[in-house]
């Protein structure tokens, strides 16, 4: 319990840095009223508006509004699309998180096996072709493998569509992809470009890890011991082998999620990446800074989930009450 | 009287790149049912790799290339792996240098022991958690019931090798094959370590093979004493008598060494040179090169096994059965 008090206590301290970086941002990037009201309104009109907009206030009061208006989800209007911030965010938000949920539930699902299988059959040619394939999987660049899924699967043999995300289904607001036919079809191709880099990175991690864990002093006692093999490898070493792994997969799921731009773009995906590269195009503070929080928020909770996960499968966590550090 | 094990001839090379080095030559040892074996010897003696191979652990790129390990008149070092698995831990156990390493982490010790038991004898899971309980209080562990929960890091150093002497008896083996079992402790703590296992061991009546380079630990815990040096036995003979009269000028060597080994911390020995390797392996005695009675032969001809009093010597100077040197002081 004092353990998620005090991770719960970093979180925030995390969230509160990235939230004065935004503030920082929003307040002294460009100056707001121009951007606002534009170069032909009047003096008057200006000072009238810094009035409105506190901006004469001490930084600190201001500060302290942004976070308040913040926290209830106001992040201000975007300069470019004239609607809240939030709502924009909101109606990105789904498509982002369900594309890099299910291309790590992939890179997770096949890297850990595979990494785990590869390094128990070190030697045997499949194991060699296997790992062979991975550092091709490393090497190409993301979009090149988006763009020959959709040369193969889209134009050639027509079965996957190329772009856009399909029939969509709103539940409270949160729209989703993974209950229509055409949904889940427009995510295929999407995820799996996403996800290749993650998976091989976690089945090398996981083979890396496994043969590390398959030498050490307490597997040998374990044989020593005449344990049975399968007991050894999944009831020992594997167990030993996925407390870094889960750190890793934790990790490169904020990163996913943060750089699922280039995918995005590749398949005209509409979710953050594609919203926050017009931002950027037509500096558009208010929702970069909205932007930069949501990403922070996100790492936070899921470096929090990391390490709840993190002490659950190791009792030394569990008992020293700090796990590793975030990176 | 046919002995618990039986150890003939065991050769083990290590392949290296273009070549193959010699870990251990021709050693050939027997302990009978009981009996505490001590194996003493420098490091990189192979001691380690003799109890490897008869624990049927061998890993690449180390291989047993000749000889025959019997245990209970059965050759063991041909079976299969299934069934030297089920000899493993069930017959001939193991306890290791590093306690602090020796069990898994992220597993309680109860289940640790339950496991073993499981796997070996035909009890079912509340027996075995019964028995987990008796061992634990019987290697001394305070607090037992509470203890079967604990993870292996919530225990000192001492307290987790005695949980690995908890498993190494928790299924009543023949033989124990402990590696250096006290040397990672502390000082305070290794008495107590090995007058527990003489203790159980006494009790059950089972064999050990006792690797250390501890003299003082040999002379406490052993009936008999091998030493080994570069992959060769040397001599082998009761320990009252090895520590009276050593026959090989070795022997002696690591005998005058004792009143230091006392103060710990302190070198194994004091003959000046150093042990051949594998890599770099020596013509004739293997220990000429260091001995201060080095003759002609000794650089070319390998000393075979001479009977010394109640022991062996592989040296020349025992060739006609007079001990080597007078007694020590
Ligand atoms: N897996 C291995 N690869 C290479 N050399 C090894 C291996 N295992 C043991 N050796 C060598 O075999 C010799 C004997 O080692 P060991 O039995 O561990 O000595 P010790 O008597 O200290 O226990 C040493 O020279 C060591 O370097
Ligand atoms: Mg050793």
């Amino acid at each position: 319990m004092g353990f998620l008090i005090s991770r719960l206590g970093q979180t925030i301290l995390v969230l509160f840095v990235a939230a004065f970086v935004s503030f920082a941002l929003f307040r002294y990037v460009g100056d707001p009223v121009n951007n606002m009201v534009g170069q032909a309104a009047s003096l008057a009109d200006r000072e009238a508006m810094r009035q409105a907009l506190g901006l004469d206030d001490p930084t600190l009061l201001q500060f302290g509004r942004f976070v308040g208006q913040a926290v209830q989800g106001d992040f201000g209007i975007s300069y470019r699309f004239g609607q809240p911030v939030a709502q924009l965010l909101a109606e990105r938000f789904p498509a982002t998180l369900e594309l890099s949920i299910v291309a790590m539930i992939i890179a997770t699902g096949l890297g850990i096996p595979l990494g785990v299988w590869t390094a128990l059959h070190r030697g045997s040619w499949i194991a060699q072709a296997l790992l062979t394939l991975s550092l091709i999987g490393v090497a190409l660049p993301t979009f090149l493998i988006g763009i020959v899924l959709i040369l193969v699967f889209s134009v050639w043999l027509g079965w996957l569509p190329s772009f856009g995300r399909g029939e969509v289904v709103s539940i409270g607001g949160w729209t989703t992809g993974l209950l229509t036919w055409t949904g889940i079809k427009a995510l295929i191709l999407p995820s799996i470009t996403l996800g290749v880099f993650q998976l091989t990175l976690i089945m090398r991690l996981a083979r890396a890890e496994m043969l590390e864990i398959m030498r050490s002093d307490f597997i040998r006692f374990a044989k020593a011991r005449g344990l049975r093999r399968r007991t050894i490898e999944y009831g020992h070493a594997l167990r030993n082998t996925l407390v870094p792994v889960v750190t890793i997969v934790g990790l490169q799921f904020g990163n996913v999620f943060a750089f699922s731009i280039i995918v995005e773009t590749v398949f005209q995906w509409p979710g953050l990446g594609l919203l926050i590269i017009q931002a950027i195009q037509f500096a558009d503070v208010p929702l970069l800074a909205a932007y930069l929080v949501l990403i922070a928020f996100c790492f936070a909770v899921i470096n929090l989930a990391v390490d709840v996960l993190y002490a659950w499968i190791d009792p030394r966590v569990r008992a020293a009450g700090m796990g590793r550090s975030a990176a | 009287m046919s002995a618990l094990l039986e150890v003939e001839n065991l050769r083990v090379e290590i392949a290296a790149r273009a070549r193959r080095l010699v870990a251990i030559d021709d050693v050939s040892f027997s302990i009978p049912e009981g009996e505490v074996l001590g194996v003493v010897g420098e490091s990189g003696a192979g001691k380690s790799v003799t109890g490897t191979a008869i624990l049927g652990l061998l890993e690449r790129p180390a291989y047993q290339a000749g000889g025959r390990i019997v245990f209970r008149g059965n050759r063991i070092d041909n079976l299969d792996g299934e069934a030297m698995r089920a000899l493993r831990g069930r017959e001939i156990a193991a306890v290791f240098q590093d306690p602090l390493t020796s069990l898994d982490p992220l597993m309680t010790i109860g289940a640790q022991l339950v496991e073993t038991m499981l796997t070996h004898l035909p009890i079912d899971r509340q027996e075995a958690w019964t028995r987990a309980h008796r061992l634990l209080a019987e290697v001394g562990i305070p607090a037992p019931r509470e203890r079967l929960q604990s993870y292996p890091h919530e225990l000192s150093g001492g307290m987790r090798q005695r949980v690995v002497l908890a498993l190494a008896f928790c299924c009543e083996p023949k033989l124990i094959i402990a590696d250096e079992p006290t040397t990672a402790l502390d000082v305070s703590i290794q008495a107590q370590v090995l007058d527990l296992l003489k203790r159980m061991c006494r009790e059950r009546g089972t064999a050990v093979m006792l690797v250390t380079h501890d003299m003082g630990v040999i002379a406490e815990a052993a009936d008999r004493v091998a030493v080994m040096y570069a992959g060769r036995l040397v001599e082998i003979g009761p320990t009252s008598e090895i520590l009276r009269a050593a026959a090989h000028p070795y022997t002696q060597g690591l005998m005058a060494s004792i009143p230091t080994m006392r103060r710990r911390g302190g070198d194994l020995l004091q003959i000046p040179g150093s042990m051949p390797r594998p890599d770099a392996p020596v013509p004739g005695c293997a220990f000429h090169p260091r001995c201060s009675h080095v003759m002609d032969r000794c650089r070319s001809e390998r000393p075979s096994s001479f009977v010394s009093g109640a022991s062996l010597a592989a040296c020349w100077l025992a060739e006609h059965g007079a001990p080597a040197a007078r007694p020590r002081p």
